[in-house]
């Protein structure tokens, strides 16, 4: 039987959206608000949706525990209250959400002890929000 | 296609527990779960029914329709009562989030079913607001 595990986290973090190969009115142009050289900060939730097959033994997809393990030491430790910028992940590559995402899919994907990972969701505000699949 | 959700809420107890474990072995893999006096949530149910809009009507169902079956089906055995103790299928099943999405799948797909046109494509279930389990059946 193969169901789905989903858990919500939040993390809040800053960033700017800036791409060192535009000039600086092009930066200003692509990103808007976004490219204040002081940057600015979100407070994301990160979506994760596990599938897999029910364990009999214990009717889950996926222990919330270990999940909340790989989760927090892949992706809340690293990235909470931490500038996005600053990690080595976004030195060449500008950390827009769409990107943000597509990592914090690749991190929790490479740790998750069971399961697959179907999709990661994060929500920059209440009104934007990127989804991040295996396709 | 055009894919339509119902949520409806439910309160209700349970606790995990899996007979042919040691007591031990439960509180190591279920934690606070395992505690036998149960404890309880405000669970959160969307039904979502893939259908195209009835020529007329412009409806894939009537949503006052699908409120009823969710209210018969689901609610009047789930709200307000102890899982574990009262509903038939978690007398051998563990009612876990994915427990519980698959066993409301299968109360409400017959008359879904039944009723011709739309057909049942996900369920899903808050067990809080941060943790949910899906079922979109076996095909």
């Amino acid at each position: 039987m193969k169901a789905y595990f989903g858990r919500r986290y939040m993390l809040s973090a800053s960033h700017r959206l800036h791409c060192d190969s535009l000039s600086p009115e092009q930066n200003r142009a692509a990103y808007g608000k976004c490219n204040n050289p002081h940057g600015h900060g979100h407070n994301y939730v990160i979506e994760v949706l596990v599938g897999g097959l029910v364990l009999p033994g214990t009717g889950m997809v996926i222990d919330l525990v270990e999940l909340d393990a790989v989760v927090g030491a892949q992706v809340l430790d690293r990235f909470d209250h931490a500038n996005l910028n600053l990690d080595p992940l976004f030195e060449s590559e500008v950390p827009t959400t769409e990107n943000f995402c597509r990592e914090v899919f690749s991190l929790v994907s490479n740790h998750l002890p069971a399961g697959k990972l179907e999709y990661v969701r994060v929500e920059e505000t209440e009104n934007n929000f990127f989804e991040c699949n295996n396709m | 296609m055009i894919f339509l959700t119902r949520r409806a809420t439910f309160s209700a107890s349970h606790y995990y527990w899996n007979p042919e474990w040691t007591e031990e072995k439960n509180h190591a893999v279920f934690g606070r779960c395992a505690n036998r006096n149960g404890h309880g949530h405000n669970y959160t149910l969307e039904v979502t029914l893939a259908g195209k809009p009835d020529p007329v009507t412009g409806f894939v169902v009537d949503l006052k329709w699908l409120k009823d079956v969710i209210e018969r089906e689901v609610l009047s055995v789930y709200d307000h009562r102890h899982l574990n103790l009262e509903t038939p299928e978690f007398k051998s099943e563990i009612p876990t989030t994915e427990n519980i999405a698959i066993a409301a799948w299968r109360r409400l797909e017959p008359a879904i079913a039944d009723a011709g046109g739309a057909k049942l494509s996900r369920i899903r279930i808050y067990e809080t607001p941060e943790i949910f389990a899906e079922y979109r059946g076996e095909s």
